[in-house]
């Protein structure tokens, strides 16, 4: 059990289990998954600044950021507790293209230090992944009304075809960013 | 403490993602490239026990713990949809993170999370602002 716990869990473990969530979601409370409105939340607790899509009673959805804090315990638990392989079990030809199209040579651990570390944000690179990546997170998620969670998982199982446009569009953006976009930067 | 439910919810949902490496910017940049499976059996068998179970829901009318009808809103398409979406594309390629993951990694000690997560408040906030002057 031990041995389980510490090393990367298969799709088919934690893809149904993610699953279960919509229906735990629902049944314990009648709450829709979906984690990018918890930002939307954060903004109309902080600084509502008058605006009209940030003047709601957000503590009726106070629930959400419980659970998104419940994300970042379970991230630590996950990752520092439990233990965890020290390098992502990516396949080779993953590695052989990150190699050689976008120069990375360390891939220990969860996000690449040679794009991710807090001293790039000294440089323009650092400043394009860490906040124009986080700010288009942000903007994008709250323009299409959802992420992966609230259209992929929730949207989708619920049958909602305004889920299937905004998963096509997630694609059609990642497929963008790392085929074109990508290639431009490095 | 009627929260606690969603805390330790939330908290299961973390240690997936970070156990199945969904946090992982590795793990997205192989999806975007179609070299492994992972991610895509990930999400589709998500998708799949969720479609399943809301079907079994609304089959048996079956209601909250507390006795409350379930109640699943339908989404309205309006033009932001696909809009927000490529451009939340770009942002997930980049960052390797839609919002759940963003919080899982900054839990695993990641410190980019939090500059990740404060640029998404900061991204919000400005979508926020400007709606009433972007196509929807």
């Amino acid at each position: 059990m031990t041995d389980f716990l510490q090393q990367s869990w298969p799709w088919y473990v934690a893809g149904p289990l993610i699953g279960l969530t919509v229906p735990a979601l629902l049944l314990i409370g009648n709450k829709a998954l979906g984690i990018s409105s918890s930002l939307r939340h954060v903004c109309a607790a902080c600084v509502p600044a008058g605006i009209p899509f940030l003047t709601y009673n957000w503590r009726k959805e106070v629930w959400n950021l419980w659970f998104v804090l419940g994300i970042g315990l379970g991230g630590f638990l996950g990752y520092q507790v439990l233990g965890h392989p020290a390098t992502v079990a990516i396949s080779p030809e993953t590695v052989h293209d990150l190699r050689t199209q976008l120069h990375l040579t360390d891939f220990s651990g969860l996000l690449p230090r040679e794009l991710f570390a807090l001293e790039n944000l000294a440089t323009w690179k650092g400043w394009v992944f860490m906040v124009l990546g986080g700010f288009l997170v942000g903007f994008g998620t709250r323009y299409a009304g959802g992420c992966t969670s609230g259209h992929a998982i929730s949207g989708l199982s619920n049958l909602q075809w305004v889920s299937l446009v905004a998963v096509v569009g997630f694609f059609a953006g990642g497929l963008l960013m790392t085929w074109v976009i990508y290639p431009l930067l490095f | 403490m009627k929260n606690l439910k969603y805390l330790v919810l939330g908290v299961l949902f973390g240690i997936i993602l970070t156990k199945s490496e969904v946090i992982s910017w590795f793990r997205i940049q192989e999806m975007f490239r179609f070299q492994a499976f992972h991610m895509y059996g990930v999400i589709g068998s998500a998708l799949f026990v969720g479609l399943v179970s809301i079907q079994l829901i609304k089959r048996y009318h079956l209601k909250t713990l507390t006795g409350e009808e379930i109640h699943l809103a339908d989404k309205q398409y309006n033009h932001g949809v696909w809009i927000g979406g490529i451009l939340f594309g770009l942002g997930w390629a980049i960052t390797g993170a839609c919002p759940g993951p963003l919080f899982a990694q900054l839990g695993s000690g990641a410190g980019a999370a939090a500059v990740m997560i404060l640029a998404a408040l900061a991204g919000t906030w400005t979508y926020s602002a400007l709606r009433e002057r972007l196509p929807h």
